[in-house]
């Protein structure tokens, strides 16, 4: 562990990755609910000046630009988590104890950050979040083609319930960034550490980071 | 060349503006305050994005094409499954649907060897088949019904259509518009759809003869039908034309 101290604490690929990522899941959500606006659930729709596209035509055309770009990165993000060890390293989460630990340290604001290391909550939400955008991206898949990837749409239970499971990753996602930017909000240099190669903190006994 | 002469002369590119008329600015005069927010800068004005988004949207088109199996069919269902009441949907309200105007003729043009117009009778000569089958509107809603037609590739056969053509386009008296690519036309669940629910169509649904093809989104499935032709120059349609992504397979 101690020799990640010479090392970015997110490496370039991850820094690239994680915007282009972050663009594409935000146009996503936002032309997202341009198209739910054109059918939408009772008493929720979104206001139209927040919508990408604002209307059903340009809101598809978004959201079918943007997953392209969001399925790229995605598989290139999951093909280097695996090969360099990034997803072992860093996202698998470690035991259901050392979790709790530090979600009620985290609870408290007792739980450090360290640059470069990863604490049981952060890898909690970081796979969470990673599992949830797959199954948006998939769900999303199955509503487009009910005919073509019918298996898939049946394994969601069919197109009218694979279309709420998306809808309802979209919040899930949703969720994840408001904890994840108010994080940042925290603890602002972690936005500069993904942006910048900012070195690792030292002292490389992560609380809870080991499994 | 005169220097008073302008270089390019409306004739030459009358063409692209005739598209350029015809097609809607995707990010023209619609909301785009989600982006100005993200990027800090004004996309209201027509840019490199609107073009960006149609060239997307005919990538889509190919990848749509690529994904077509013309054997896979869309589930079939139970005549319990069928949802009652069926919901009304055009681009106009039901108030306004128009009656089959007296002498309607299905005609037929383009690269066909037969291009004599049919009728009621003479379509119903033809063999015909029934489906249960689900409805997808773009805008995300669902309904199961029940229609009987005349497969189109029985049709096309009798007419003697060039099956290597590449569109098959519809007109319909209502002033609708939408065309499709030949193996979705080709499809054995595609069909010119004359009942719905076991009885002949009424106007609201299509009457005399729609379009009804269950491996498409609902709108492709032409109501009114006036006219048909084979082509091989694209034809778009009422919707496309604004922006709905033309193949729009299920």
């Amino acid at each position: 562990m101690a020799r990640r101290q010479n090392y970015p604490a997110h490496p370039l690929p991850v820094r690239i990755m994680h915007w282009i990522g972050a663009v594409a899941v935000i146009c996503l959500i936002l032309s997202g609910w341009a198209i739910y606006n054109a059918s939408p659930l009772p008493l929720l729709t979104f206001p139209r000046w927040m919508t990408l596209g604002g209307w059903l035509g340009a809101g598809i055309a978004w959201h079918l630009s943007a997953v392209w770009v969001l399925f790229a990165d995605g598989l290139a993000y999951l093909g280097y988590g695996i090969v360099s060890g990034h997803f072992r390293r860093d996202i698998l989460p470690p035991w259901p104890k050392v979790i709790l630990r530090d979600l009620n340290d985290a609870l408290h604001f007792r739980l450090p950050h360290q640059l470069g290391y990863y604490n049981g909550v952060q890898r909690l939400l970081y796979m969470g979040v990673i599992i949830v955008i797959c199954l948006s991206v998939v769900t999303g898949f199955s509503i487009w083609k009910p005919v073509q990837l019918g298996w898939l749409t049946d394994l969601f239970g069919g197109y009218p319930v694979a279309r709420i499971i998306h809808l309802s990753m979209m919040f899930l996602i949703l969720g994840f960034l408001i904890i994840h930017l108010t994080l940042v909000a925290i603890v602002p240099r972690t936005l500069v550490s993904m942006l910048a190669p900012l070195r690792s903190d030292p002292d490389g006994a992560p609380r809870g980071g080991t499994r | 060349m005169s220097r008073k002469r302008a270089i390019v002369q409306a004739n030459d590119i009358a063409p692209e503006l005739a598209q350029l008329g015809r097609r809607r600015f995707l990010t023209g005069g619609v909301s785009v305050g989600a982006l100005a927010l993200l990027t800090g800068c004004d996309l209201s004005t027509h840019s490199g994005v609107d073009a960006a988004l149609w060239a997307m949207l005919k990538f889509n088109d190919r990848v749509q094409q690529a994904l077509f199996n013309p054997k896979r069919l869309a589930e079939t269902y139970p005549a319990s499954a069928i949802t009652k009441p069926f919901r009304f949907n055009a681009f106009y309200p039901e108030w306004q649907v128009r009656t089959v105007p007296p002498q309607w003729r299905l005609e037929v043009s383009g690269l066909v060897s037969d291009k004599t117009p049919w009728n009621l009778e003479t379509l119903l000569a033809l063999p015909q088949e029934s489906q249960i089958t689900r409805h997808i509107c773009i805008e995300g809603w669902s309904q199961i019904g029940q229609w009987r037609g005349v497969p189109l590739h029985v049709f096309l056969r009798r007419i003697g259509a060039d099956l290597r053509a590449r569109y098959v386009a519809f007109n319909c008296f209502d002033g609708y518009a939408t065309s499709i690519d030949m193996p979705s036309a080709l499809h054995s669940q595609t069909i010119l759809a004359v009942d719905f629910e076991e009885a002949p169509l009424t106007p609201e649904w299509g009457a005399p003869v729609r379009l009804r093809i269950p491996t498409k989104l609902g709108f492709k499935s032409a109501k009114n039908l006036q006219a048909i032709e084979v082509t091989n120059a694209y034809p778009g349609g009422f919707w496309e034309d604004q922006g709905y992504n033309w193949f729009s397979g299920s």
